[in-house]
């Protein structure tokens, strides 16, 4: 019973403290990028020392707490309270099942193996997930992100505001849009792994030792490019772009509740960074970091815990520079995007991946270790071709200027 | 107005290559630029800790000074071109009649309020004799709004300190000779720079 416990009190602590310093390492990122310094002054409290502005999260978050607290008289006071603290469940509920760590030895003794004397403390190694042994846990992570989008919806309709309503109207359709992909993805590395359970799926790429990244590229920028859209992160930011609709959903929130709107916006991007580690970069695994659960040391378990943190700072890093690399995207642009490239992208990454899974199931008794080349090459091939064919087609490129020749309506001069 | 209008310039949108199409190349360029900044040098002065540097303090535009000439005398002529040319009429001179030989005038109180300023450099580019400049001090603060209202005291010592950082201006310009000006230094005897 205390197991449980002790996890979900170091995830929660460890996810808010996170969210705190990815919003500095956002804010760090943003000035270095524009050549600032960034946030360099907040350091230990009521003293001089500066810490590189390491103090800062706990100035933002004070200055949140003493914000007031304004709810305007025009919104629909249930519903505005409801949206921020569903989005904030929701994206906090979905890390029961993401694995934040490998295993811990059920020693304490167990260093570097297991010949030293072992006094368990536990039947068999500790799972570092929350809600170990989840078989649907990928069912899971998309049934809890798509309660994130009515957050964002409830949120815009309560608030009453023609911003805050075309915010929320606009997350809706561009998050259900870019779901279709991300699923297509996550089902082509389901198919591979055998497994909805997302520690299967790391241990899947630890045993073969080849992440699904490289026998599934398309699956992967598929991927990836539906997790920034389902996230809301720029390029694709369209439910919240300041200098359009000043926030969209949020406009009118203040205080705690914006708060919680944005701690849950970097959770997104937190839970997709770690599956987009899980499912694709091989989670914990390096190269000889591999090997059963059960025989794992104290050594292997943090060093798997590093692995798999420092990947996901990466790709949150990554997340983070490409916010400053691309303009964002028009909203017809972004459903093109998604329906005619992205869906067409997912299901021939889709059907490569079960060809080349039934391949080499039938292949593996007369090739042998050749099964894994063939394969890899073929849909590293796959991807080159699907990607020349969407290049050589072009939908992304329409001409959306007033058609000359059809063009009848006359607006009237005095206007 | 007609999408058929002639004063409509229907303007193409560039044609995409086959790389501009594949999105690949321009990902990278993207890319590779926000990298690029993201460990480049930074441009940030933090002000108060670290001085910014002023890349050429001839054209930049501080506090003002009043010049002196070889003798330590005002370098003023009291022509009131200055106080003319100010957009912000905030130079007030009062010009009386010279105690020296060599010119007519000099100003018995000369006062600039730094508060009106806007540091245009007008008044220094009107003057005739190069007597007011604009130095490269670019920190003006004060107590109270007398305080900012510079007279010529305060104006001559602001020359007093930064004639050494940076020399007058039109000294580093190439030297005008004209017979006037040997002859008016040579033959001055009046006592230097009379106090107020
Ligand atoms: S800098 Fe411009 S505003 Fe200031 S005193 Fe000179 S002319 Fe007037
Ligand atoms: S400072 Fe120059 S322009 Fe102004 S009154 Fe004196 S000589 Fe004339």
């Amino acid at each position: 019973m205390l197991e449980p416990l002790i996890k979900i009190a170091v995830l929660l602590g460890g996810l808010m403290t996170a969210a705190a310093y990815f919003v500095l390492l956002e804010r760090w990122i943003a000035a270095w990028v524009q050549d600032r310094l960034g946030p360099n002054r907040v350091g230990v409290p009521l003293t001089r020392i500066r810490l590189f502005g390491l103090g800062q999260p706990m100035a933002d978050g004070g200055k949140f707490i003493l914000k007031e607290e304004y709810t305007p008289a025009h919104v629909d006071k249930r519903l505005f309270l409801l949206a921020p603290i569903s989005i904030l469940a929701a994206a906090l509920a979905v890390f029961a099942v993401i694995p934040f760590g490998s295993v811990l030895p059920a020693s304490v003794y167990t260093l570097f193996g297991q010949d030293a004397a072992t006094v368990a403390l536990t039947e068999g190694p500790v799972p570092l997930v929350v809600a170990p042994g989840v078989d649907v846990g990928l069912l899971y992570v998309f049934a809890l992100s798509s309660i994130a989008v009515y957050g964002v919806i409830v949120g815009g309709w309560a608030s009453n505001n023609k911003y805050s309503f075309l915010g929320g109207l606009r997350s809706s359709a561009q998050l259900i849009s870019y779901e279709l992909p991300l699923g297509l993805a996550i089902l082509s590395v389901v198919l591979a792994s055998g497994s909805l359970n997302l520690d299967e799926i790391v241990h899947h790429q630890a045993d073969s030792g080849v992440w699904f990244i490289f026998t599934q590229p398309l699956g992967f920028v598929v991927f990836v490019i539906a997790a920034f859209a389902e996230a809301a992160r720029l390029p694709f930011d369209l439910p919240e772009c300041e200098q359009e609709l000043i926030g969209g959903y949020h406009t009118e929130y203040t205080g705690m509740k914006l708060l919680l709107f944005l701690v849950a916006e970097f959770l997104h991007m937190i839970t997709a960074a770690f599956l987009i580690v899980l499912l694709f970069l091989g989670g914990w695994h390096i190269w000889g970091l591999a090997g059963p659960d059960e025989q794992v040391t104290w050594v292997g378990a943090v060093g798997r815990l590093i692995v798999l943190h420092l990947k996901v700072t990466g790709v949150i890093v990554f997340f983070m520079v490409v916010r400053w690399s691309w303009p964002r995207f028009r909203f017809d642009q972004l459903m093109a995007l998604a329906w005619k490239v992205m869906l067409p992208l997912g299901m021939i990454n889709l059907v490569a991946v079960a060809i080349f899974e039934e391949l080499s199931l039938a292949l593996q008794s007369q090739l042998g270790g050749w099964t894994l080349a063939i394969s890899l090459l073929g849909s590293w091939l796959v991807c080159l071709a699907a990607w020349f064919g969407v290049a050589y087609a072009t939908p992304m490129i329409g001409d959306n200027r007033v058609r000359k020749d059809i063009h009848t309506y006359e607006v009237d001069p005095q206007i | 107005m007609q999408a058929t209008d002639p004063d409509i310039r229907w303007v193409e949108p560039p044609k995409l290559g086959l790389g501009e199409r594949m999105y690949l190349p321009l990902f990278l360029q993207g890319l590779t630029t926000t990298t690029k900044h993201l460990v480049s040098a930074k441009v940030t002065v933090s002000y108060p800790d670290q001085e910014p540097e002023i890349n050429n303090p001839l054209i930049y535009r501080g506090v003002h000074r009043l010049n002196r000439d070889e003798q330590g005398r005002v370098k003023c002529v009291a022509c009131f071109l200055c106080a003319t040319a100010c957009p912000a009429h905030c130079i007030d001179i009062l010009g009386v009649e010279s105690p020296w030989e060599d010119r007519e005038k000099y100003p018995e109180s000369f006062t600039i309020d730094e508060l009106r300023c806007i540091f245009c450099g007008m008044c220094e580019q009107a003057c005739p004799v190069d007597a007011i400049e604009l130095t490269s001090l670019y920190n003006l603060t004060g107590r109270s709004r007398e305080e900012m209202i510079f007279d010529k005291e305060k104006l001559l010592s602001v020359y007093d300190a930064t004639k050494d950082k940076e020399p007058m201006k039109s000294a580093q310009l190439p030297p005008v000779t004209t017979p006037s000006a040997t002859t008016s230094t040579a033959t001055s005897t009046s006592p230097t720079e009379g106090g107020a």
